[in-house]
């Protein structure tokens, strides 16, 4: 998570990452927030995020990020 | 020609538009009737009868484009579920510690789903393009061949395009996406899919939906229900107030500006700009209010494709709230598909580590919105037009990304707060300018009437906003422009309240009958009273049908 938040905290830092559940639907991070996101978890956790894995509810949270990051890391 | 003949014939436009007497007074209650008269296991079957019927009144022969796609989309989808499990059994048959085995057998499986994938978009982008664009490409051709003084030039082709074929080509596309992408399994069911791609509000001008998002709702339909046939009677006449009151009362003035720009001044021109805005808005959205209302009476959720769009503060913004299936369509199966590549990854990674957090993922991302846009402009026709359209928002979105960063530093040396009521407001304005002028490029008799229309703006010459000619010239009168303006504002106070959360429709049915009747019959009486109809008032056509 911890990981995940710095990731985040390094594309924008004034957001609170810790308590939104809606970065997506409040528009607080955009498409290009979104592409470099999956860049860096991707080189982070060696995973590949598919194009059909890009919907809000995997990106609106750290939870939710962390628990996409956990499931392709298990699927692969 | 009788109207037996004429409808068995299937040209029976008229019903193109969900406000034409023949959809609202006879197509649709018959449709209904029918529906409710038959035992519930025959329900689902009565839908997708009465809409392969509509459709045929609509576009006769050329039904069978729509019958094709269900049928060969069907098949596609079969394939590639069997190869999704031939793929499991053989990676289940493995043992668990050969893992490199295993990765190796699903990539060989997922390039056989992505070459069945690649056909299926193939075929069907095919037809799609050469129906709709063969004209325009072949008529290009013969200018540059006159440009390069070759006297030969090839005929331009007539091509028969059925009603709809944009939107539900999109649809069926999608349909195929979501099955290879394993978001949704492929229908056993051709009926099932045949209803899902042909349900008859949504054939003509979308919304654009998704195999997830209606496909079980239309299929296990059920008695209608009558909390659900009044919330739906409530939004059809709300969309019927913006069609009958402003878009065909509009309709005079725009043709007039848009077809001799050259004889007003420029304010004039601007002005004509803003009243095919609001024209196209509410043709389309009340459009929409008719399709979301008539997938109530049936208890079927269609996907909203407007949110209030003039409060947008950027044109990204107004993209999110404007044609919203359309947009999510571009984002979900070009702009993700188009970054998440191999190459596109590379670029971002290795440009994130030179140009930094924004301008990194620029790159890719432009890239991607570049072929989004175009693919948009090209989507709206088959016109240089559409195309520049299409430029014009990809340059305002890059643009914006692009000054962003510089903009928030000016703003932090001016101590600008962006929550600021005023600097919302001067947002909300400056995006509805921009857009007005996209719409202006957008409804131009071809891209060079825009060019003169937007050099025009500038101008002074001609009849201007204020002289006595201008409003017998453009075929109104005062009385035409305050009931616009009121019905504007009843749009407006309805969107703020939207906006705000609230939604009126079910809080209006909520109110006791005596304020809700009221409210109804008023509505009715002032689409009787202030409507564009009888002599005198030519309807527009259904603006998106024709894309």
């Amino acid at each position: 998570m911890d990981k995940i938040i710095d990731i985040l905290q390094d594309i924008n830092p004034d957001i609170d990452y810790k308590n939104r559940t809606d970065l997506i639907d409040a528009h607080l991070l955009d498409s290009l927030s979104i592409i470099s996101l999956i860049a860096e978890l991707e080189d982070t956790f060696d995973v590949t995020i598919p194009a059909v894995d890009i919907i809000p509810d995997n990106f609106n949270s750290v939870k939710a990020i962390s628990a996409l990051i956990e499931r392709l890391q298990e699927e692969d | 020609m009788s109207l037996s003949s004429v409808l068995l014939a299937g040209r029976f436009s008229a019903m193109t538009s969900y406000f034409s007497i023949a959809f609202l007074l006879v197509f649709l209650p018959v449709s209904i009737l029918l529906y409710l008269v038959m035992p519930q296991r025959a329900k689902k079957y009565t839908l997708l009868a009465v809409s392969l019927v509509f459709f045929w009144f609509i576009s006769g022969k050329l039904i069978i484009y729509l019958l094709l796609t269900v049928m060969s989309m069907h098949w596609f989808g079969l394939w590639l579920e069997k190869i999704k499990s031939e793929s499991s059994a053989a990676v289940k048959a493995l043992p668990a510690e050969n893992r490199d085995e295993k990765k190796a057998l699903k990539t060989k499986y997922r390039k056989k789903m992505q070459c069945v994938l690649f056909f299926a978009a193939v075929l069907h982008i095919g037809v799609l393009i050469t129906l709709k664009y063969t004209p325009f490409f072949v008529s290009n051709i013969n200018s540059l061949l006159g440009l390069f003084h070759i006297s030969a030039s090839f005929e331009i082709p007539k091509m028969f395009i059925p009603i709809g074929l944009s939107f539900f080509s999109l649809q069926a596309l999608s349909y195929i996406t979501d099955v290879y992408r394993g978001t949704v399994k492929a229908d056993e069911n051709i009926f099932r899919l045949a209803l899902f791609i042909s349900f008859f509000p949504q054939i003509v001008e979308g919304p654009i939906c998704r195999y997830s998002q209606t496909a079980d709702a239309l299929w296990n339909v059920k008695q209608i229900k009558y909390d659900d046939l009044a919330l739906g009677v409530q939004r059809i006449l709300y969309g019927f107030m913006k069609k009958l009151v402003i878009a065909d009362r509009l309709n005079p003035a725009v043709k007039e500006i848009f077809n001799n720009y050259d004889k007003y001044s420029g304010a004039v021109i601007f002005f004509g700009a803003v009243l095919y805005t609001l024209q196209l808005y509410a043709d389309f959205s009340g459009t929409m209010d008719a399709v979301v209302g008539i997938g109530r009476i049936f208890d079927v959720e269609m996907p909203e494709n407007f949110r209030h769009p003039f409060f947008s503060k950027t044109i990204s913004e107004f993209w999110q709230r404007w044609h919203i299936t359309l947009g999510t369509w571009f984002k979900d199966y070009i702009f993700y598909p188009i970054t998440m590549s191999k190459p596109l990854k590379k670029l971002t990674s290795s440009a994130r580590k030179k140009l930094g957090n924004h301008f990194g993922p620029l790159l890719a991302g432009s890239i991607a919105l570049f072929c989004v846009w175009l693919s948009n402009g090209l989507w709206h026709g088959a016109a240089w037009s559409y195309i520049f359209f299409g430029m014009y928002h990809f340059a305002l979105i890059l643009g914006g990304s692009i000054i962003s960063p510089a903009v928030k530093r000016v703003n932090g040396l001016l101590h600008l707060n962006p929550d600021n009521a005023f600097y919302k407001v001067f947002q909300i304005v400056r995006s509805c300018l921009l857009v007005v002028i996209g719409e202006m490029f957008f409804r131009a008799n071809g891209l060079r009437a825009g060019l003169a229309m937007f050099t025009g703006l500038f101008g002074k010459g001609g009849v201007s906003l204020f002289d006595k000619e201008l409003l017998p010239a453009l075929g109104v009168d005062s009385k035409d422009l305050i009931i616009t303006a009121v019905t504007a504002a009843i749009i407006l106070t309805v969107s703020i309240l939207q906006e705000k959360g609230i939604n009126v429709n079910e809080r209006l049915y909520a109110k006791n009958v005596v304020v809700r009747r009221s409210v109804i019959y008023s509505l009715i009486l002032y689409i009787v009273i202030f409507g564009a109809y009888g002599a005198g008032y030519v309807p527009v056509d259904p603006m998106y049908a024709g894309f």
